[in-house]
């Protein structure tokens, strides 16, 4: 289904009068497992917002009372060791995993897109230096950096953002510098330059706009690799320190009581596993509907 | 091909110079004294002199890197400072384990990636095809911790077949004793204790060597060579196992390569959850011990692994690829 779609749309005669926007957002919406990705996302970003008119109950409250009722009743999926509501934690939890993976986006993207334009536009020396770095950084296995990086900052958020943020430049400044060596030769690049622009201006102004779909399509899956990596540290006890709610160190918590109430950890698991899942659909249906030739 | 040999060669040095340096530069990201942080509060002064000077800190930076770097020449990573052993020691004691794992589950994941994707590429939209894209699809987005969890939930604390946690004999030991003896026992009790590790490690890469298999099957089965070869009156084995599968696994194989470096970030998470005794928990425990020098060693040991293995698969690719060997 995807790949007749996607011939038809390299068929497809180009019609000026729908713009680029207009027309992927066409083909998305014909996508359904994107739409489901859509739909995903959409929930969770709701979630995140509304967090304390949606959560049953204080997320942070301990009532030894009430510790490891299992799923029904008042506390629809249970409580967990300290008696705290685990649909509340979940909701809050959310916020965390949303704001981890939109920071580590942002700082990722904006590290790797200023060295591919820069590596793409400038060549020479800097093309050789920036992507020799970006060799070195790809060396590492992304959780092992991460984890060192968190090992000798300490734990905690803004370790964790600085740590994966470090982590995931590499993707955006190779996809940048692969769509810049391609535009520096296109003819408005020409124009711009014979005008007299500078080479920042015309990065910024010409190609940089140029190069945004790739990105995009990056941002997504980026968005589900932050979350999961974010997920992963927590679990190892380096991310998210308690009481908040982060998904990855509930779940590690839960581990304990694996064998009497596994609800604890299982809940937690499914909310990584279908937000990620949201983030990739969404992410691989941005990539068939903005570029049909960047399948991978 | 020699000229390609030699520049992949240069290449491989160079990242490895940065890899030295970044390794290096690690425990300088430290937020104020790495031996206050190492030693704690309750040291003395006389104590965090003394580890300052064990570990050269009191040195200028070019020395330190000087002197870093030409330890590793010769292979050694100064010594752990709570176990009191020299770092390559406890490395090398731990290594193996995560080896085996790690090879288990990059087995796996090709078998299975492999064979999946082929049949899902040649029956494509069958209920085959449906049922294990979306197992591949799920098995991308699952976090490897959870599915290890829920494996030991079902196979072990539900249904008791296989140990939650733990390692065997060493494969290569049981097979040893298994040659001298005939008593097999030993492998099989290592087979029980690997199987679920390196299926959790082993999911996810799988997923994703299955779905590329499929789409670059796809994309070559629609070229012109193919239906030529189809029009010659080839069965559908000759033209899918000559034809189209050579040219469809240049791209597989440089994502199967690029897997090792996920599987042995993976295994830090999954050597976590089933008690293995691999460099995965070492590196855990020391980093809560703050015992930086192992940190290291094992940081600096994975990107040197996966550096030497992408190597190997670059020129790999250019026996597969005869465009990459010629240009």
């Amino acid at each position: 289904m995807v790949e007749t779609a996607t011939i038809g749309a390299l068929r497809a005669p180009a019609r000026p009068a729908a713009s680029n926007t207009a027309r992927a957002w066409a083909r998305l919406r014909r996508n359904r497992a994107a739409l489901a990705g859509l739909v995903i996302v959409a929930t969770l970003v709701f979630a995140a917002i509304f967090a304390p008119f949606l959560a049953p109950h204080n997320p942070y409250l301990v009532s030894l009372d009430t510790r490891l009722l299992p799923p029904g009743g008042e506390h629809v999926l249970g409580t967990d060791e300290l008696g705290r509501d685990i649909l509340s934690r979940l909701i809050y939890g959310a916020r965390v995993a949303l704001w981890v993976g939109m920071v580590t986006v942002f700082l990722s993207g904006l590290i790797g897109i200023s060295g591919g334009l820069v590596a793409g536009y400038l060549g020479g020396y800097w093309d050789a230096i920036i992507m020799r770095l970006v060799d070195v950084f790809l060396a590492f296995p992304v959780i092992i950096l991460a984890i060192a990086i968190v090992a000798v900052r300490g734990p905690g958020l803004t370790n964790v953002l600085i740590a994966l943020a470090l982590v995931y430049w590499t993707s955006y400044a190779r996809v940048a510098r692969g769509t810049v060596l391609l535009l520096r030769e296109e003819e408005y690049t020409w124009a711009a330059r014979t005008l007299g622009a500078s080479p920042v201006r015309i990065m910024l102004r010409h190609l940089l706009p140029n190069a945004l779909a790739p990105m995009i399509v990056l941002a997504s899956l980026g968005m589900g690799n932050a979350i999961l990596a974010e997920a992963a540290l927590s679990f190892l006890g380096l991310g998210i320190q308690p009481p908040e709610a982060s998904w990855g160190s509930m779940l590690n918590f839960g581990m304990q009581f694996l064998r009497d109430a596994s609800f604890l950890s299982t809940f937690p698991g499914l909310a990584i596993f279908v937000t990620v899942l949201g983030f990739n659909l969404l992410g691989d249906g941005l990539r068939d509907a903005l570029d049909p030739r960047m399948r991978t | 091909m020699s000229r390609y040999i030699v520049q992949r060669l240069l290449h491989t040095v160079l990242v490895l110079f940065g890899v030295s340096l970044l390794t290096f530069a690690l425990i300088h990201l430290t937020p104020g004294d790495p031996v206050l942080v190492m030693l704690g509060q309750d040291a003395t002064p006389s104590e965090l002199e003394r580890l300052r000077h064990l570990l050269g800190l009191d040195q200028p930076l070019y020395v330190q890197y000087l002197q870093y770097i030409s330890r590793l020449a010769t292979g050694q990573m100064g010594d752990s400072i709570f176990q009191h052993q020299p770092v390559t020691k406890l490395i090398g004691d731990r290594f193996p384990a995560t080896v085996e794992l790690t090879l288990a589950a990059m087995l796996i994941a090709i078998v299975v990636g492999m064979l999946t994707g082929i049949i899902s590429a040649v029956v494509p939209y069958s209920i085959f095809d449906v049922t294990a894209m979306l197992l591949a699809l799920a098995g991308v987005a699952m976090p490897v911790f959870w599915m290890g969890m829920l494996a030991i939930l079902l196979f072990s604390l539900q249904l008791g077949w296989l140990p939650s946690f733990g390692r065997g004999e060493p494969i290569v030991s049981a097979v040893q004793y298994w040659i001298r003896s005939g008593d097999a026992s030993d492998i099989l009790d290592a087979l029980r204790h690997l199987i679920l590790p390196a299926v959790t490690l082993g999911a996810f890469s799988a997923a994703l060597i299955s779905r590329l298999v499929r789409s670059a099957l796809l994309e070559v089965l629609n070229q012109d060579y193919v239906r030529t070869a189809r029009a010659k009156g080839l069965g559908q084995a000759p033209v899918i196992g000559r034809h189209a599968l050579p040219n469809a696994m240049i791209p597989v194989v440089t994502v199967i390569g690029l897997q090792v470096g996920t599987l042995l970030g993976g295994a830090v998470l999954a050597e976590t959850i089933f008690a293995w005794p691999g460099i995965g928990r070492l590196l855990i425990q020391a980093i809560s011990q703050r015992d930086y020098p192992l940190v290291q060693g094992i940081v600096m040991l994975t990107a040197l692994a996966v550096s030497l293995i992408n190597l190997v698969v670059d020129l790999l690719y250019g026996v597969i690829n005869p465009r990459v060997r010629y240009g």
